[in-house]
């Protein structure tokens, strides 16, 4: 099913006179285009073919504390705007192994998937894995991309900011290999490759220029881990060289917090290895208002996780209709974005940041005393005074 | 130099007469501490005047005794540090350094780290207070960070596994952890902090931070009256940039101590206003100022020696003398405060000695 794009692709195109037949055939041939998949760039996403005659199938999981309730929004707006998209709902709770194993079946399936954060209680045992971890490294997802941007209707100390963050999201300190070789003597190995950071910085550099961004800036700690960090910034700095028109520059990451809280508007693109990445979008995240606004995409070669930035579980917030949705809807318009269907994600990103700047409407952590369900009502009347007919769609 | 000699004896004659608090450290002479200073490289030499003609001012008990500090090859190849220097050290137990450079390809690790190795450093403190005066985005700032200097991430043992393969080792030991758990709590407690927060990943790091949070556990245990939370890395970025009042006493291993630290300093204003102090084993201390060597201003009477004087407060408090610690804090920051006569950092335009000088008058006045 998932190699045969270039078959339902073409049915798209001529859609009016076959109808959905060409499904069928897709799935005869199925076996014998999948040659193509393999042969696809790093960077060029393809699309999962649409089920059912321009409806696509989008794995779900709700995860933990403010999850399901914002999700359960995104499914409520998706529904009224009509918007082509079916959810396969996958629970995963902490604590079975088959949960998470499910979820990456369903996600290898459907190509694209939307979650909420899943709590890992740190005080198991360290045989119990992060089980957000295990499903960005079992999928691939390599790459995990981030854009702050100054949101005019919310208050920050600074303004203008407009960063994006590409972190490597498989391997680095997160490798999860740890070990105790004498009592009370820990062992966590940190792994740097090349292979995979040569395939973060292309992403890097190809993202900047499709975005037509001027300067890469690669955040390491190269003066003290020599070797791990050193070889990151040697394939960053390879990589640079064959995009002569961005600028590339390289950065400590004690430096790179201190410029952040100082002079924010100095970065353009940033990317970096796994843990700096954690503590830089972080940061940024908070300086554009918080973790409630800003929402990230994690991109592997095949599949595409959204899910908010910063991927808080929100425990204490869970369940009492404070939460701020926005996160979680512009992810889900990433998402739109990412199966093409340009037209949705604008209007609905559209709707939600009129809210958020025109009318004011704010949740209680970016100051206001909105609920979570008066935002999304909010969102829903002004996709209806100002969306299309649902006929014209 | 005649003058120096009169005005130390001077001090010390007027020291004997108003000894102040009672003082830990019991290496006195003739009611006089002897702390060991080393300049440093660049604009060094230029705020270590500035700061011991401030410490003349308040008629500080501190006797100086300079020495320099550039690494010399030991018998057997090893590098280290001049042996007058770690003689004076382990005399005097308190040491004041300025900025040290360190030459790319010299052959030898860098300055910070042999010190660091020589006397045990293990705890790096970092009190970053928001200066009236000195405006930034970020008012309100009180928080200090104590992060873990021997271990962690920075153990520096790392290797290629194949070509294109590199594994770096980042080490977490129940002793270190211990130790400067234990340091964490008792600075808590020694300067009225309310609580003290542990930073870990242990979602991710299950058995290394997961046995630093351990420990911390532990040791919080015997210091029921400090309040003791934990919160992921992630969390405590995320939430102090927007509101850094509710941090009070940050304890960490070395990596997120890094960068912690380094983001606090940005908060206030930067590495030319942040002091900061190292903690040894064997009760030695070294307080320092983390800013760079400055080679472009040096010798022209622009550099700005608050770093360095903020950094001599806090051993002050460290030896006991609170009194002068908060005198001439006050000084400096009444001076930053009234924006008469600031260095060119800070937005003004008077040279190094005329900032230095109005601090000591000040002082003077406020006898």
């Amino acid at each position: 099913m998932a190699a045969s794009i270039a078959v339902i692709s073409m049915s798209k195109i001529i859609k009016p006179i076959w109808g959905g037949r060409l499904a069928t055939t897709a799935k005869v041939l199925g076996p014998t285009v999948s040659s193509r998949r393999e042969k696809s760039t790093v960077g060029q996403i393809i699309p999962p073919p649409a089920k059912y005659g321009g409806r696509h199938t989008v794995t779900l999981i709700p995860g933990d504390g403010i999850g399901p309730e914002l999700l359960n929004h995104v499914k409520e707006l998706f529904r009224f705007s009509c918007v082509p998209v079916d959810f396969e709902v996958v629970n995963v709770s902490s604590a079975t192994e088959d949960d998470i194993n499910n979820a990456i079946t369903a996600i290898r399936r459907n190509g694209v998937a939307l979650k909420g954060n899943i709590e890992t209680l740190h005080t198991l045992p360290a045989s119990h894995k992060s089980r957000n971890n295990l499903l960005r490294t079992s999928l691939d997802l390599y790459a995990n991309v981030m854009h702050c941007k100054s949101l005019p209707g919310v208050q920050t100390r600074h303004n203008n900011i407009d960063i994006m963050i590409i972190r490597e999201n498989t391997e680095g300190e997160y490798s999860s290999l740890e070990h105790e070789s004498v009592s009370g003597v820990v062992e966590c190995l940190k792994i740097i490759t090349r292979t995979n950071s040569l395939r973060i910085a292309e992403y890097a550099f190809k993202l900047a220029r499709e975005k037509g961004r001027k300067r890469v800036t690669a955040v390491h700690k190269a003066n003290i881990m020599k070797l791990g960090d050193g070889l990151f910034l040697q394939c960053c700095r390879e990589v640079a060289a064959g995009y002569p028109d961005i600028t590339f520059d390289a950065m400590i990451v004690d430096n790179t917090t201190m410029q952040l809280v100082s002079k924010p508007q100095q970065f353009d693109v940033m990317v970096m290895p796994n843990l700096y990445g954690n503590v830089v979008s972080n940061v940024c995240a908070g300086l554009v208002g918080g973790p409630g606004l800003v929402p990230g995409a994690n991109y592997g070669r095949d599949y595409a996780v959204f899910e908010t930035a910063t991927r808080n579980t929100g425990k204490s917030i869970a369940d009492r209709n404070i939460a701020n949705p926005t996160a979680m809807l512009l992810a889900s318009c990433m998402m739109l974005d990412h199966l093409k269907l340009h037209d949705y994600a604008t209007m609905i990103r559209n709707a939600v940041l009129t809210t958020m700047n025109e009318t004011q409407l704010h949740t209680a952590d970016i100051g206001g005393q909105g609920t979570t369900s008066e935002v999304v009502q909010a969102i829903m009347r002004n996709i209806q005074s100002k969306g299309p007919l649902t006929s014209e769609l | 130099m005649a003058s120096n000699a009169w005005r130390s004896m001077l001090s010390h004659v007027v020291g004997a007469a108003k000894r102040p608090t009672v003082c830990s450290r019991s290496v006195f002479s003739r009611g006089l501490q002897t702390v060991t200073l080393i300049p440093g490289d660049g604009i060094g030499p230029e705020i270590s005047v500035a700061v011991m003609k401030i410490f003349e001012s308040a008629k500080v008990p501190i006797q100086w005794e300079e020495r320099n500090v550039t690494a010399i090859q030991g018998p057997g190849g090893r590098w280290m540090i001049p042996p007058d220097c770690k003689e004076s050290m382990d005399r005097t137990l308190i040491g004041l350094k300025g900025p040290l450079k360190t030459p790319i390809a010299a052959g030898h690790p860098s300055m910070n780290l042999l010190l660091r190795k020589t006397f045990d450093l293990y705890a790096n403190v970092r009190p970053c207070v928001s200066i009236e005066g000195y405006k930034t985005p970020y008012t309100d700032v009180d928080l200090v960070t104590i992060r873990e200097n021997t271990e962690g991430e920075y153990s520096g043992i790392e290797h290629i596994i194949v070509d294109g393969v590199v594994q770096s080792i980042k080490l977490i030991t129940e002793d270190a952890s211990r130790r400067i758990a234990e340091y964490a709590f008792e600075y808590a407690r020694n300067n009225q902090r309310n609580s003290v927060t542990a930073v870990h990943k242990a979602n991710i790091m299950r058995m290394s931070d997961g046995l630093f949070l351990r420990k911390c556990r532990e040791v919080a245990e015997s210091f029921k009256d400090i309040k003791f939370t934990e919160m992921y890395l992630d969390t405590v970025c995320l939430n102090m940039v927007q509101d850094p009042t509710q941090f009070d006493v940050l304890v960490m291993p070395n990596l997120y101590g890094d960068i912690l630290s380094d983001l606090c300093a940005g908060l206030i204003g930067g590495l030319g206003v942040t002091p900061s102090g190292n903690i040894g084993a064997n009760g030695v201390a070294i307080f320092e100022s983390v800013h760079g060597t400055a080679p472009d201003i040096a010798g022209l009477d622009m550099a700005n020696p608050t770093a360095l004087l903020l950094s001599a407060v806090m051993m002050l408090r460290h030896m006991g003398m609170h009194d002068y610690g908060k005198k001439i804090e006050t000084a400096c920051f009444d001076t930053i405060r009234d924006k008469q006569v600031l260095t060119g950092d800070l937005g003004g335009k008077s040279k190094c000695s005329e900032f230095t000088e109005e601090i000591c008058r000040r002082v003077r006045d406020m006898d």
